[in-house]
């Protein structure tokens, strides 16, 4: 059995792995109260995020961010020369909730990347939810975060999982 | 000058899908030019009266071009351009 997020739309759910999730959040936690950035790149039309990159906030923002752009450059060159693409794209908010902004909708750019929002604004609880930002439409998604994709049906099968 | 443009996800309903397209220049804004009348209503999507939209990142090999003397960043022969939009957004 194949979850319908397999195909022909994957939008519908994140599946994550629990340490990657954790990595976001500890992230996220580490600098505040600006706001943190990076990407999970997982293998092309998998839709299984696998590498974290945590990405420097060139704005040094408690209320912007925005990747360096070398450092973008060079980050989206590995995922290409790999065949990867940005699965998740995520960010904190550090004195809101965790849902995207006018400004993250008017500027989200990646159609086919799941957007990943945490926030830190109270102490001991972290709020880490998912959206896909579409021509400025805001879907949330639900999060299922799981120990292995062993078992998961993330995606296709011809890809091998890593972890 | 012949270059090999690099095009994001999001600009590749402009190219019939593909991820990187020849273009001819002398600078970022001949290039983006031809872009334009090869795949028509890309500039738009990259220049905004005249300069370059600000959350698009255009290298030129590994240079971002806003450092470089944006739209006219001198372009050479063989060279690739890259186009990125910028990720970023704010509370």
């Amino acid at each position: 059995m194949r979850r319908p997020s397999a195909a022909p739309y994957p939008g519908i759910v994140l599946v994550i792995r629990s340490d990657l999730a954790a990595e976001i959040v500890a992230h996220a936690r580490r600098d505040h109260p600006d706001e943190a950035c990076g990407v999970i790149a997982g293998p092309e039309g998998s839709d299984r995020p696998e590498r974290i990159i945590p990405m420097a906030n060139a704005e040094r923002s408690p209320t912007f961010y925005r990747f360096d752009s070398a450092e973008q450059l060079r980050v989206w060159r590995e995922m290409d020369a790999a065949d990867e693409v940005p699965v998740v794209i995520y960010h904190s908010h550090t004195a809101t909730e965790a849902y995207p902004s006018r400004t993250d909708i008017g500027l989200a750019a990646e159609p086919d990347a799941h957007y990943v929002l945490v926030s830190t604004r109270e102490q001991g609880t972290d709020e880490l939810r998912s959206y896909r930002i579409i021509d400025g439409v805001v879907t949330e998604e639900p999060v299922e975060v799981i120990e292995s994709y062993m078992f998961a049906h993330t995606g296709v099968d011809d890809v091998p999982d890593q972890g | 000058m012949a270059v090999t443009v690099s095009i994001p996800t999001i600009l590749r309903t402009h190219t019939g899908g593909e991820k990187s397209v020849p273009a001819e220049g002398a600078t970022v804004s001949e290039v983006i030019e031809d872009l334009d009348a090869k795949h028509g209503g890309i500039k738009a999507r990259l220049v905004t009266d005249g300069s370059l939209h600000r959350f698009v990142n255009v290298y030129v090999n590994d240079e971002d071009v806003r450092f470089a003397g944006g739209l006219q960043a001198p372009v050479a022969d063989g060279d690739t351009v890259t186009i990125l939009p910028a990720v970023a957004g704010g509370a």
